[in-house]
């Protein structure tokens, strides 16, 4: 008896630390309200499906994200007539950092907000930015952590094959 | 057994947390500093290398003179 609870004790310094998202599967909910200072509008992540979702995860001590965020917009402004769609989350402790940060960036797509932590820990972030690229079915396709100048170019690839696949 | 009971729980008593990296901002935090202040830390180490008539591992040139 005493053996089994030193094996379930030795068995809780072997759980993983997270089980985050992988590609293949499906994209979990996400219900959060909007990034912005006088609303309690909510958007879930299933209002966008049939489109091509780019899931943006950022704070704005991130100095990468700060680079992705031009980037991003571009390929909205490019690809959004086509059915591509950015929807970035904000991992901020206090939401005044997130608008402060925004107040010099030109951004046209929708922004949610979870201080809470709890929706990265449901997708298993590792890194900050991580972008998931969800298809139209809402299927994950593509994991991006991190953002460098260069990536953009790669990612609109990405994205423009997916486009190519027919809406379900 | 007794004493493989007691390490066990002693690593239980461990006060390591994970920092998540969603919340790795707490750490650029001014208070989660060494030292706050740069221009701080500057000065000290341009006294202590005049007073100790060296210089070096500090990042500063100089000869001890106090003057650079």
């Amino acid at each position: 008896m005493k053996l089994w609870a030193l094996l379930c004790l030795l068995g809780l310094f072997t759980l993983p630390v997270t089980a985050g998202v992988q590609v293949g599967q499906s994209a979990p909910q996400i219900s959060l309200p909007l990034l912005a200072p006088d609303t309690s509008e909510v958007l879930r992540l299933d209002s966008l499906r049939g489109k091509v979702v780019y899931l943006d995860f950022w704070a704005s001590w991130c100095g990468p994200c700060r680079l992705s965020f031009p980037q991003l917009e571009a390929l909205r402004q490019e690809l959004g007539p086509r059915g591509f769609e950015v929807l970035a989350v904000n991992v901020d402790e206090f939401a005044p950092d997130a608008l402060r940060f925004l107040e010099d960036l030109n951004v046209t797509y929708p922004l949610v907000r979870d201080g809470s932590g709890e929706t990265p820990a449901k997708y298993g972030i590792l890194g900050m930015p991580t972008g998931f690229l969800i298809d139209r079915t809402g299927t994950v396709r593509l994991i991006h952590q991190g953002y460098r100048k260069s990536d953009g170019a790669a990612l609109r690839e990405e994205i423009i094959a997916l486009l190519g696949d027919p809406a379900p | 057994m007794k004493s493989l009971t007691c390490l066990l729980v002693v690593l239980c008593l461990s006060a390591c947390e994970t920092v998540q990296p969603w919340e790795r901002g707490t750490l650029a935090k001014p208070e989660m500093q060494w030292q706050t202040d740069p221009m701080e830390i500057s000065l000290q180490g341009q006294i202590n290398a005049s007073k100790e008539a060296s210089s070096g591992g500090m990042g500063a040139a100089g000869g001890g003179c106090g003057c650079n």
